[in-house]
C-alpha cells in the first residue's frame, strides 16, 4: 500500500484479496444469457485474432452483471477477472493491469450507489468540499460501504462538467450545479427508491447554458454573426 | 540507409534504425533505463533524450525516434544536459536512497547514470512514495520500493519468456510490478529479470547481502547444466565462487541464462568430497592419495578397464581417460550412461546442426521427442522468434507448454512416416524447414527415420541444414569427437566385464550392473556415483578446472579456472596423470599444456574456438521410427546434475516451483 500522508486516490486502490470464499461465490461466474449476447457483439467489433482488445467492455459488461446479482453498482473479483481472461484466451495479469488502471472499474466491494465527488478544482472553487461534508454527514465514509449498503463515497478527478460545478456522478449519472440541500434531495430519492432527475440541479437551467440569458457572442443568439470585423 | 549527423560527425545508418542506435554508431553514450536491445521499445524512463533538427523544439527520447535522412542530433548540447538532469532528478523523487544496503550497489545503472547525468542534489522535500514487497519465488528478492517502472521485466516475461508472468498494476505514481497474485516467477529463465533489472528493485535472493562486485573476481567459464554451452562469468571470492551471470554471445546464449546455471552455484560448496574414500568390507572409509592408487594398482586390470564420463566432464579430462585406457590398451569408453545407443559413425547425423541463430530463421519446425524448455532452455526463445516470424511449430511427444502456437502429432513415433498432411505441405514448402531431434527420441530409436526425414524433405540445402539433434549433456558432444561412443552403448561395457571401471562424475549409470568391477569415481559430489564407488577420488568441479567444452551445436569453447577445489581435490588430469603411474603405464603428458595439445593432435577441431565441422549427413537408409514417448528423460528441470542436486536453491526451486510447496510465508 501506498502512504503519503494526503489522501491519494490511486494510490488507495487495491485488490480484494483472493480468499476460499470469494473463489466460492464467484468462481462459478458465466454471462447471463443476455450478457453472452452482448460479449459476441462486442467482440465481434474486433478482427479476428485480436480479440483481447474487448477486454474494457467486457470488464464493464462483468461489472454491471456482478452489480445486478449483488443489486449493487457492481465490482470486479479475481475469479471473474479470469473468467474474462478465458472468454478473451489471454493472460489474467493483462486483464487485471487493465482493470487495476482505471478508477471506473471497482476492485471491491460497492454499495448500491458509488458517490463519486469531483473535487478538481472548478468544482471545489465552487464549493465540492461542502458536498464532500454533506456525504460524510450522512454517514458515508471515503472507500467504505455504508453500513446499510446503500452507499460507498470516492473522491475523483475532474468528470468534466466543470460549467455546471460542483458535481457527483453516482452510477451511471452526474448530478451537477450541487449545493448541500440539492445533493440532500438527490441522495433522499435513490435512497427512497425513486430516480432523480439527472444533470442539472439548478431550477430553469437546461444544460449547461449561462444562467440569465447569454453574456458574450450576444450576436449570435438569432443568427450567425461575423465578429471578424469587431477586432 | 539515412545520412545524420551526429554531434557534428556524418555517417549512415541501417535503414530502421532508431536515433539512440544511431547515436551508438556515432560512438556517443546515450543514457537509457527502459530501452534494451532484446526487448521491444517502451519509450517510458525518458532518460535518452537527445537534440534532433528537423523536430520540435525539445528535447526527443532517442529510444522510440527512427533515425531519418539528413538529421541534425545533438547529444551534448545545454538542452540535452538539462534534460537528463531533469529526468534524474524526477526518477530519484521517489527512489530510496538506501544504496549501502542495496544488492545493486556498485553495478547500478541508476547509481552510475546519476553520478555521469545528475545533477547532485534533489529539490524535493517530500515523502517519498513506498510500495509493499512482493513476492516472486525462491530466486527473485524484490524490493519494490526501489522500482522506477521501466518494464523491463516485464517485456521480458512477455516477449522472451511468453509467460506472461509479470505485469504493472495501477497507474502512475502507484503503479507496481508485481506477478499474478504473487505467485512465485516459474519459467526456467525467470531469473534473466534480475540482470535486466537497471535498479535495485529485483535481485538474487540466494545471492542477498553475500558481496560487492567489486570484491569478486570474474573468470569467464562455460555453463555445463545442459548442452547448449552458455556463456557465463563466474565471481568468486577466495575460495568460492559466489554467483554465476549470463556473458553476451549473440551465437549462443545471447544474453540470458537458465535458472539452473546462475543459482546451481551454492550446490559447489555442498556435498563436496574432498578426500579419497575407500570401500573396506562394505563401507566407505577415507583414505590418502597413496592408499587408494595402492587399491586401484592392487586390481591389476591389464586391458580389463572401461570408462564412463558423466555429463559435466570437460574435453580434457575425457582425452586423459582415454590415453589411460589406451596405454593399457583398451578403448572401452561411452559417455551416453543412461544406455543409449544412437549411431555415433557421422557425427553431423548428432549435431545441432542449424545453429541456435540460425533456427530462428527457420519458417516450419518439427520436434520429435524434445522438451526444449527444459532440455535446452535457451533454444526457447530462438523458437519463439521464428514462430514470430511465422514459422510452424510441431511436436512429437508428449505434451508440454510450449508458450507459442503449437500442433502436437501425438506421441507415436510411427507418425513420423506418415505425417499429416498439413505437416508435410507445411515442410515441404518450407524454405528453411528443421527437425529437432531430442533425447526421448534418441531414446526409441527414432535417429534413423528422423535422417530419411531430412532426405525426404530435403532439409540440407545450399545455404541452410534443418537437420538438428538437440543433447542434454555438456560433455556429449566432446565426448563423441573423443570416440566416447560403443556402438552398443553401456551396454558393450557390462557385457566387457571389466576388472576396472572408471567413472568420470558419471551419476546416472545403473551400477548394479557392473556389480562385479571395481568402480573408481573420478569426481566432485558425492552423488549416486560416489555411493556406488570402490574407490573415490576427489576432483575438480567445473568451476576450478580449465577445459574445453563443445556444445550440441558443435561449437568449442573454452573456460578457466576461476577457484582450487577444496580439500585434497586436484584436477581431474592431474588424477588420472597419477594413475598412470600407479598402473605402470606412460600416458605421454606432464603438463596440462602438453595434455591439450596431445588432444588438439588427436582431434584438431577441439583447439579452435567455434564450430567443428562434421562434413555431411550420412545418405539416409531404411529406417522406420516405431514406439511411443512416454515420457522426456528430465523429470524435474532443477536437479538433473549433482552439482544442482546438492544445491539447496535447486532443491526448494523443485520443491516449491515444480513440486507445489508453500514457501510464500518464508518471504519477508
Amino acid at each position: 500500500m501506498l502512504s503519503r500522508g494526503v489522501h491519494s486516490l490511486m494510490a488507495d486502490r487495491h485488490l480484494e484479496p483472493v480468499t476460499a470464499d470469494l473463489r466460492a461465490r464467484w468462481g462459478a461466474f458465466a454471462w447471463t444469457k443476455e450478457n453472452a449476447a452482448q460479449a459476441k457483439v462486442v467482440i465481434a467489433r474486433y478482427p479476428a485474432g485480436r480479440q483481447r482488445s474487448a477486454v474494457m467492455p467486457l470488464l464493464d459488461l462483468a461489472q454491471r452483471q456482478v452489480g445486478a446479482e449483488t443489486d449493487t453498482q457492481g465490482w470486479l473479483p479475481i475469479p471473474v477477472m479470469e473468467f474474462i481472461a478465458r472468454e478473451l484466451d489471454m493472460p489474467v495479469i493483462r486483464v487485471v493491469e487493465v482493470a487495476s488502471f482505471y478508477m471506473m472499474y471497482n476492485l471491491v466491494p460497492v454499495g448500491k450507489f458509488h458517490v463519486q465527488v469531483c473535487g478538481t478544482t472548478p468544482c471545489m472553487l465552487r464549493g465540492s468540499d461542502d458536498i464532500m461534508a454533506a456525504c460524510k454527514a450522512r454517514g458515508m465514509e471515503i472507500g467504505h460501504v455504508s453500513g446499510d449498503g446503500l452507499w460507498t463515497l470516492n473522491e475523483v478527478e475532474c468528470m468534466g462538467n466543470c460549467a455546471s460545478a460542483p458535481m457527483v456522478q453516482i452510477n451511471d449519472d452526474n448530478f451537477e450545479d450541487l449545493t448541500a440541500d440539492r445533493l440532500g434531495a438527490v441522495l433522499d430519492a435513490l435512497a427512497a427508491g425513486k430516480a432523480p432527475k439527472a444533470g442539472t440541479q439548478e431550477p430553469g437551467r437546461h444544460t449547461v447554458e449561462p444562467l440569465g440569458g447569454p453574456t458574450t457572442l450576444k450576436q449570435m443568439v438569432k443568427a450567425n454573426h461575423d465578429y471578424r470585423g469587431d477586432w | 540507409m539515412p545520412k545524420v549527423t551526429v554531434d557534428g560527425i556524418e555517417l549512415e545508418v541501417p535503414a530502421g534504425a532508431t536515433v539512440l542506435q544511431a547515436c551508438e554508431l556515432a560512438g556517443k553514450e546515450i543514457p537509457r533505463f527502459c530501452y534494451h536491445e532484446r526487448l521491444s521499445i517502451a519509450g517510458n524512463c525518458r532518460m535518452c533524450l537527445v537534440e534532433v533538427a528537423p523536430g520540435p523544439p525539445k528535447p526527443q527520447a532517442s529510444c522510440a525516434l527512427p533515425a531519418a535522412e539528413g538529421q541534425i542530433i545533438k547529444t551534448d548540447s545545454p538542452m540535452v544536459k538539462q534534460a537528463r538532469e531533469g529526468v534524474m532528478e524526477f526518477l530519484l523523487i521517489n527512489h530510496p536512497l538506501d544504496c549501502p544496503i542495496c544488492d545493486q550497489g556498485g553495478e547500478c545503472d541508476l547509481q552510475d547514470q546519476s553520478v555521469a547525468y545528475g545533477r547532485g542534489t534533489s529539490r524535493t522535500h517530500e515523502h517519498k512514495r513506498a510500495v509493499t514487497e512482493k513476492y516472486m519465488g525462491p530466486l527473485i528478492k524484490t524490493a519494490m520500493t526501489r522500482c522506477i517502472h521501466c518494464t523491463r521485466c516485464v517485456r521480458f516475461s512477455e516477449e522472451i519468456a511468453g509467460v506472461d508472468e509479470i505485469g504493472a498494476l495501477y497507474r502512475g505514481e502507484a503503479m507496481q510490478i508485481t506477478t499474478y497474485l504473487e505467485r512465485a516467477a516459474s519459467h526456467e529463465m525467470s531469473a534473466n529479470v534480475i540482470d535486466l533489472c537497471p535498479v535495485g528493485a529485483l535481485t538474487s535472493r540466494p545471492y542477498a547481502f553475500e558481496a560487492r562486485p567489486w570484491e569478486l573476481k570474474k573468470t569467464l567459464s562455460i555453463d555445463v547444466s545442459d548442452a547448449c554451452g552458455a556463456n557465463i562469468r563466474l565471481d568468486a571470492r577466495g575460495r568460492e565462487v559466489l554467483r554465476i551471470l549470463p556473458r553476451i554471445n549473440d551465437d549462443v546464449n545471447e544474453e540470458w541464462i537458465s535458472d539452473k546455471a546462475r543459482f546451481q552455484v551454492d550446490g559447489l560448496t555442498r556435498r563436496r568430497l574432498d578426500k579419497p574414500w575407500l570401500r573396506k568390507n562394505g563401507k566407505l572409509v577415507a583414505a590418502t592419495w597413496d592408499e587408494a592408487f595402492a587399491a586401484i594398482a592392487k586390481v591389476k586390470p591389464g586391458k580389463s578397464i572401461a570408462a564412463v564420463a558423466g555429463d559435466m566432464v570437460d574435453c580434457e579430462t575425457m582425452f586423459a581417460a582415454k590415453a589411460l585406457l589406451g596405454a593399457l590398451g583398451s578403448d572401452l569408453l561411452e559417455g551416453r550412461q543412461t544406455g543409449l545407443d544412437y549411431d555415433c559413425s557421422n557425427l553431423a547425423a548428432v549435431s545441432f546442426n542449424s545453429t541456435f541463430s540460425g533456427i530462428e530463421t527457420a519458417d516450419a519446425v518439427l520436434i520429435v521427442g524434445s522438451h526444449i524448455r527444459w532440455e535446452a532452455p535457451l533454444v526457447m526463445p530462438r523458437l519463439r522468434k521464428a514462430v514470430k516470424r511465422g514459422a510452424k511449430l510441431f511436436v512429437v511427444g508428449p505434451e508440454w507448454e510450449t508458450t507459442v502456437p503449437t500442433m502436437f502429432l501425438g506421441a507415436d513415433l510411427s507418425v513420423l512416416d506418415k505425417l499429416p498432411k498439413d505437416v508435410s505441405d507445411a515442410l515441404s514448402s518450407a524454405e528453411r524447414p528443421a527437425v529437432i531431434l531430442g533425447g526421448a527420441g534418441l531414446a526409441k530409436g527414432a535417429l534413423g527415420a528422423v535422417v530419411a526425414l531430412s532426405a525426404k524433405f530435403k532439409l540440407v540445402r545450399d545455404d541452410w541444414n534443418g537437420f538438428n539433434v538437440l543433447h542434454m549433456a555438456a560433455s556429449r558432444m566432446g565426448g563423441l569427437m573423443l570416440g566416447y561412443a560403443q556402438q552398443g552403448g553401456v551396454a558393450d561395457l557390462i557385457a566387457a566385464k571389466p576388472k576396472l571401471l572408471l567413472s568420470l562424475g558419471a551419476d546416472e549409470v545403473d551400477y548394479a550392473k557392473f556389480a562385479d568391477s571395481i568402480i573408481v569415481y573420478v569426481g566432485h559430489h558425492g552423488d549416486k556415483g560416489a555411493h556406488a564407488a570402490d574407490v573415490i577420488l576427489p576432483a575438480a568441479a567445473f568451476t576450478e578446472k580449465a577445459g574445453t567444452y563443445v556444445n550440441t551445436e558443435g561449437r568449442v569453447q573454452f573456460a578457466d579456472k576461476a577457484t582450487f577445489a577444496p580439500g585434497d581435490a586436484r584436477e581431474d588430469w592431474t588424477i588420472l596423470r597419477a594413475l598412470a603411474d600407479a598402473l605402470g603405464v606412460s600416458v605421454g603428458f606432464d603438463s596440462f599444456d602438453a595434455l591439450r595439445s596431445a588432444m588438439i593432435k588427436a582431434v584438431p577441431a577441439l583447439g579452435v574456438e567455434g564450430l567443428a565441422n562434421y562434413g555431411a549427413l550420412p545418405k539416409a537408409g531404411k529406417s522406420k521410427a516405431s514406439g511411443t514417448i512416454e515420457g522426456y528423460p528430465i523429470k524435474d528441470f532443477y536437479l538433473t546434475n549433482p552439482i544442482a542436486r546438492a544445491s539447496e536453491t535447486m532443491q526448494r526451486c523443485s520443491a516449491e516451483l515444480l513440486h507445489g510447496e508453500s514457501f510464500a510465508e518464508a518471504a519477508e
